[in-house]
């Protein structure tokens, strides 16, 4: 036979809660109970006040850039919780907040880190995660290289590593994929493929039909699901999760969900995207889905939504409160931790702030004087 | 006169006059609107000229600075990238290569880092690889430096590190006639230029009136803005601006020369030797850390060849040699026109 298959692949799509909160009850089975999905939806109403907060301290001139993640916590929240807090890491990128406070990183710090203060980015210890990842495409990597630690140190523990559907067009991505796939790394790759990387929308970010069929390339299993709906994608991350712990090595999971805001607060999105795809997607909100679930099953009441929304407010100031009470940091932190030890070069740029040498070394002192 | 009749469409929002003595028709421009108008000029004069980059287009690039240009001149000269540095770079190399003349952005030059292997490793030695037989005329144009509190990696000072790079010509012009005058020697330069745009000057409040045909400024060559006989002052890029602001602030009887490199690579050796050998005081500012920086060759530069010339140590104000801090710090590390200022007057002092 002359010509015959060596490949065949397919892609599937997961959904379980519709646009309109209505569920497949038997892809739901033995995902989240009720009441996991009533704490999961207070949750992101919270993580989505503050965010809107963030983008408001922007707006009057409190905060510097900030990317919101409105739309998008759904993906960010059931991936998260399908991760063990303490123990499995998280290598993200800047669109999964909602997955880094559950995991443990106090929400002012967020704040900080966009307020322009690397103290945001001081993970406390005992939570499991990286900072905020500016470089696009380049953290995925080293969700590879922990998670091989893990793999080497036999220790029952994954990584998993958040980007953009842009970043996979970046050499590191498919790098930080074969590596994982090569040594079978207990590694998750949650792409949220939010439809646009700033102004460039994903069909023109890529000529594949699909985020996930990338990961074929590295023999690796691969799904994409509803990126809003947080019983698929807590579905999916928790199935990838067990596998890799399990030593069945590492799984790509593209979540399909959609930037509500702007690519940040620096870009004006109206410049390049129609606003009615952002009103057809305002509709799939996965905030608006979840409680739409809830009220079908009578397990939310609008008395319930108002007092939530006022708990929410206090929460948000009280996380903005903690961010503006941290005072700028002196200009020792500029120096501190370049180094374990400060070289004495930079011992005596720290004491004087000043490169240039005439007034700072004994033997240039001898000066007249000094107008 | 055709290029003027040409381009008084593509920017309509742009101020012009006639210049009463030259006859020359002139436009008022910051230093972005000066670089997206050249970029129109080149592309309208010289078919083979396209520009590249993560969100060129339609978005008309994160700075506007290829703003308008997509409406103009079309998706198939002006492309938004996949966004993958190496990516936009290798491939400008091979269009290089295919005949074109590639102008590709990186966002900002903190996005550099992937690129790097293709400029550095590729672009810079095509010439001498291939003894001559291929070349690569392309303009990287890269945003670049501090004072805009931006985040991370958003605000380097990397010109030294490609300066460090034979093969590649780096420029970094700090005003808008510069800017245009260079970016169109770049764009005409047979090798590959690495074009850094100060963000923190691009929008900058006072517009500059500008010839508008199109002309070249020689790369290679420095700039004296102000003469002087008692100390020689050197920057470049955002820097030069707090040079000027410490001017204002010095004794009157304190003459200095200020010059703006323009050129970084390659470097204008004599306008500086002449300068400091009239002077015979130094004192360069930059905002990439000091050790290893810009600031280090030139001061060995007149080490060698204004020895006798030097009545005091040739010095340096540049940025820490630590990573640059967040915003919140950040204008704790940038050189500024006091620290400018105090350098000169030790200098004098000496
Ligand atoms: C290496 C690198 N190149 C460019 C940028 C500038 N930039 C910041 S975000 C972004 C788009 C990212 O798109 P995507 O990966 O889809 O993530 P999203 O922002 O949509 O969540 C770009 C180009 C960057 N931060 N890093
Ligand atoms: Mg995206």
């Amino acid at each position: 036979m002359p010509v015959r298959t060596v490949y065949t692949a397919k892609i599937d799509h997961i959904q379980i809660m519709d646009e309109h909160g209505v569920v497949d009850e038997k892809l739901a089975h033995g995902t989240l109970s009720d009441q996991e999905v009533l704490e999961l939806y207070k949750y992101m109403c919270k993580c989505r006040a503050l965010d809107e907060t963030a983008f408001k301290l922007q707006r009057s001139g409190r905060m510097g850039t900030y990317p919101q993640n409105k739309g998008q916590e759904a993906a960010a929240i059931g991936a998260g919780y399908a991760l063990q807090r303490g123990v499995d890491w998280l290598v993200p990128c800047y669109r999964e907040n909602a997955a880094l406070w559950m995991h443990g990183l106090p929400m002012h710090y967020v704040l900080l880190h966009w307020m322009g203060d690397e103290r945001g980015n001081q993970i406390p210890e005992g939570v499991c995660m990286t900072p905020l990842c500016i470089p696009i495409g380049t953290q995925m990597l080293h969700a590879t290289g922990i998670s091989w630690a893990f793999k080497i140190r036999n220790e029952p523990k994954i990584a998993a590593t958040f980007f953009g559907d842009g970043a996979t067009s970046e050499g590191d991505f498919h790098e930080a994929m074969n590596f994982a796939s090569t040594f079978q790394t207990p590694t998750i790759f949650f792409c949220q493929n939010n439809h646009w990387a700033i102004s460039v929308p994903r069909e023109s970010q890529m000529n594949s039909e699909t985020v996930a069929q990338k990961a074929l390339a590295y023999g690796m299993p691969t799904v994409q699901v509803d990126g809003n709906d947080l019983l698929a994608v807590y579905k999916v991350t928790k199935e990838a999760a067990d596998r890799a712990r399990a030593g069945g090595g590492p799984s790509f999971i593209e979540a399909v969900t959609y930037r509500l805001a702007d690519h940040t607060t620096a870009d004006d999105a109206r410049r390049y995207r129609d606003p009615k795809e952002v009103e057809a997607w305002q509709g799939k909100d996965p905030v608006i889905r979840l409680r739409k679930y809830l009220t079908a099953r009578s397990l939310w009441t609008d008395e319930q939504q108002a007092s939530l929304d006022e708990e929410a407010k206090i929460m948000v100031t009280d996380v903005i409160r903690a961010a503006e009470g941290i005072a700028k940091p002196t200009t020792d932190d500029i120096f501190d931790y370049t180094y374990a030890t400060l070289p004495p070069e930079l011992e005596v740029q720290k004491r004087t702030l000043r490169t240039h040498s005439l007034g700072q070394y004994p033997e240039q002192a001898a000066l007249s004087s000094v107008r | 006169m055709t290029t003027t009749q040409a381009h008084a469409a593509f920017n309509p929002k742009l101020r012009r006059r006639t210049d009463d003595e030259t006859g020359q028709a002139l436009v008022e421009c910051n230093l972005v609107e000066s670089i997206t108008l050249t970029l129109a000029q080149e592309m309208d004069l010289d078919d083979r000229v396209v520009c590249l980059g993560e969100d060129v287009g339609v978005n008309g690039g994160v700075f506007r600075a290829t703003d308008g240009l997509h409406a103009r001149f079309g998706g198939s000269r002006v492309f938004d990238t996949p966004l993958s540095e190496s990516g936009i770079m290798g491939a400008a190399i091979g269009l290089a290569m295919g005949g074109m003349r590639p102008i590709p952005e990186i966002q900002f030059e903190g996005f550099l880092g992937p690129a790097y292997d293709q400029l550095v490793n590729h672009a810079a030695r095509y010439r001498t690889r291939s003894r001559g037989a291929i070349t690569i005329p392309m303009v990287v144009r890269v945003p670049v430096g501090g004072g805009i509190h931006a985040p991370e990696l958003h605000s380097d000072s990397p010109e030294a590190i490609y300066a460090h790079q034979p093969g590649l010509k780096v420029v970094m012009p700090c005003t808008p006639s510069d800017a245009k005058g260079l970016l169109a020697a770049a764009i005409e330069d047979p090798d590959p230029v690495v074009f850094f745009e100060p963000k923190r000057v691009y929008r900058l409040p006072t517009r500059e009136w500008l010839q508008e045909d199109r002309y070249t400024i020689p790369i290679g060559q420095a700039k004296v803005i102000t003469e002087g006989t008692d100390l020689t002052l050197i920057s470049w890029g955002a820097s030069v601006y707090q040079c000027l602001e410490a001017l204002d602030t010095l004794p009157e009887d304190i003459s200095v020369e200020l010059i703006d490199l323009r050129t970084i690579s390659p470097l204008d050796r004599d306008t500086l030797i002449q300068s400091v050998q009239k002077t015979g005081r130094c004192v360069i500012v930059h905002e990439a850390p000091k050790t290893i920086g810009l600031g280090a060759e030139i001061s060995s530069i007149i080490q060698e060849h204004c020895f006798l010339y030097l009545k005091s140590p040739v010095q340096r104000v540049a940025g820490f040699d630590t990573i640059m801090p967040y915003y919140k710090l950040e204008l704790d590390y940038l050189p500024n026109a006091s620290l400018v200022s105090e350098a000169v007057r030790q200098t004098m002092a000496y």
